[in-house]
């Protein structure tokens, strides 16, 4: 297939691994910030192709691991409302919330529905007009547009029964708050389909302020490892700064039009992740134009206290701080049949991941 | 769920492209892309052409690899 064969070739994969083990000097640890990277370092067996001193850690980029739980309880609270009808990706079906999973849910009687997209939500909130249909939104800012066009033409289309739980994320703020925490980071490889939306000013302080790299790399082996040799590059030339590895898509600016669409209907705020806790500027609400489609405004949502999984250590995972094989229940207790925390459920979790491609 | 996908515009239909992914034919909706003709190549993220892929740039980068093998076999 066009676009992904040419960088899948194994004579390209052995240069660059080879040309990477010729300009490494020193140990290097390096972030790939987003779940997809980390599933494609896994399923493509990128560690054994590094030099033995450049490590990878996973960060904080599996949307469906960073949601806190209370927003699962939520969902489920919503589900609970007679009426109602629950739209989501399919990654969220099986995360535990403090007292139930949309999985059980369902299993009892609620009706929730996987899409692909939200456009599927609105012709299901077409066809069942007496019903109220929620779609589940949540992802950072690659999914934020879908969603933003989606409100733009429920708004249109003045769809009365259609709403959304929000909890659309911003990447740069974790990124910030890790480094500040004081993980050990050379240089970050960068989401490439965050910034395909983005473009690459949101990144422009990290060098600036804490004198890392950022690379914005794409998800095939090549793109990775010629990623990684140009972190490596500029930390020899003692030249941290913002590149794009992934120019057949990301461009410096962005996506204006989807960056435009997702200010007309979002507005920013704080939130709570998964490990993080709390981050100024770190998420995106409905703005008043559009509070009638947000599900919580709707509904009044009496909620118990929200209990994280007992034992579960996402949080530390999520930061870097520690590896799934390190958690006492990894594979013993927590598996993707029976998860215990969200970085074992979603494809793009540490945990699954570990879980999947272990040797 | 973040997974964006390369697809070849086979078809516009209004705010719709209908593109191949592998052999799959899937509708993308179009809101979030202007100038999209069918031949393209575009990145399919949660049923939105969020991008079109850059011919020119692609192949740049993959010359860039084979200098480097170049550069290696003059060392
Ligand atoms: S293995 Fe399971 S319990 Fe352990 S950190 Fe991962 S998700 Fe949590």
């Amino acid at each position: 297939m066009k676009y992904i064969s040419e960088f899948r070739d194994t004579e390209a994969i052995k240069k660059l691994s080879q040309h990477l083990h010729a300009i490494t000097k020193k140990p290097l640890t390096f972030m790939e910030v987003c779940g997809s990277h980390t599933m494609s370092v896994h399923r493509f067996g990128i560690h054994d192709l590094l030099p033995e001193n450049v490590h990878l850690i996973s960060g904080p980029g599996c949307p469906v691991c960073v949601t806190a739980i209370d927003y699962i309880d939520k969902a489920v609270a919503l589900a609970r409302i007679p009426g109602t009808i629950i739209t989501t990706f399919g990654d969220l079906i099986k995360v535990p919330g403090s007292y139930s999973t949309l999985e059980k849910e369902r299993a009892a009687g609620a009706d929730i529905r996987i899409v692909f997209s939200i456009n599927e939500a609105l012709n299901i909130s077409v066809t069942n007009p007496d019903r109220e249909v929620i779609f589940l939104a949540i992802g950072f800012e690659t999914t934020t547009p879908p969603t933003a066009a989606g409100i733009l033409r429920a708004h249109e289309g003045q769809i009365k029964n259609f709403s959304i739980l929000s909890a659309h994320k911003i990447m740069p703020p974790p990124m910030e708050a890790l480094i500040e925490e004081g993980i050990p980071i050379d240089g970050f490889l960068a989401p490439g389909h965050v910034s395909t939306i983005t473009g690459t000013a949101i990144y422009e302080f990290i060098p600036r302020q804490f004198g890392k790299g950022v690379v914005v790399s794409g998800f095939e082996p090549v793109d990775i490892l010629q990623s990684i040799a140009m972190l490596v590059d500029q930390i020899q030339r003692g030249e941290p700064k913002v590149e794009i590895q992934y120019r057949r898509v990301v461009r410096p600016e962005g996506n204006t039009k989807a960056q435009q669409m997702v200010d007309e209907v979002f507005e920013v705020t704080s939130s709570n992740w998964r490990g993080l806790g709390n981050l100024p500027n770190s998420a995106l609400n409905l703005r008043s134009k559009y509070q009638h489609f947000d599900a919580e405004k709707k509904f009044q949502l009496v909620l118990k206290e929200p209990k994280e999984p007992k034992g579960c250590i996402c949080g530390l995972i999520l930061k870097g701080l520690r590896q799934p094989p390190q958690c006492p229940l990894f594979e013993k207790v927590c598996t993707p049949e029976n998860p215990v925390g969200a970085c074992m459920v979603s494809s793009e979790g540490a945990c699954n991941v570990f879980y999947r491609y272990k040797k | 769920m973040c997974l964006s996908i390369p697809a070849k515009v086979e078809k516009i239909e209004g705010n719709e492209a209908i593109v191949n992914l592998s052999g799959n034919r899937l509708k993308a909706a179009l809101d979030l892309l202007d100038n999209v003709k069918e031949g393209d190549y575009v990145l399919v993220h949660a049923g939105y052409a969020i991008q079109k892929i850059d011919e020119v740039e692609a192949e740049e980068t993959l010359r860039l690899i084979r200098e480097l093998e170049e550069d290696m076999s003059n060392d």
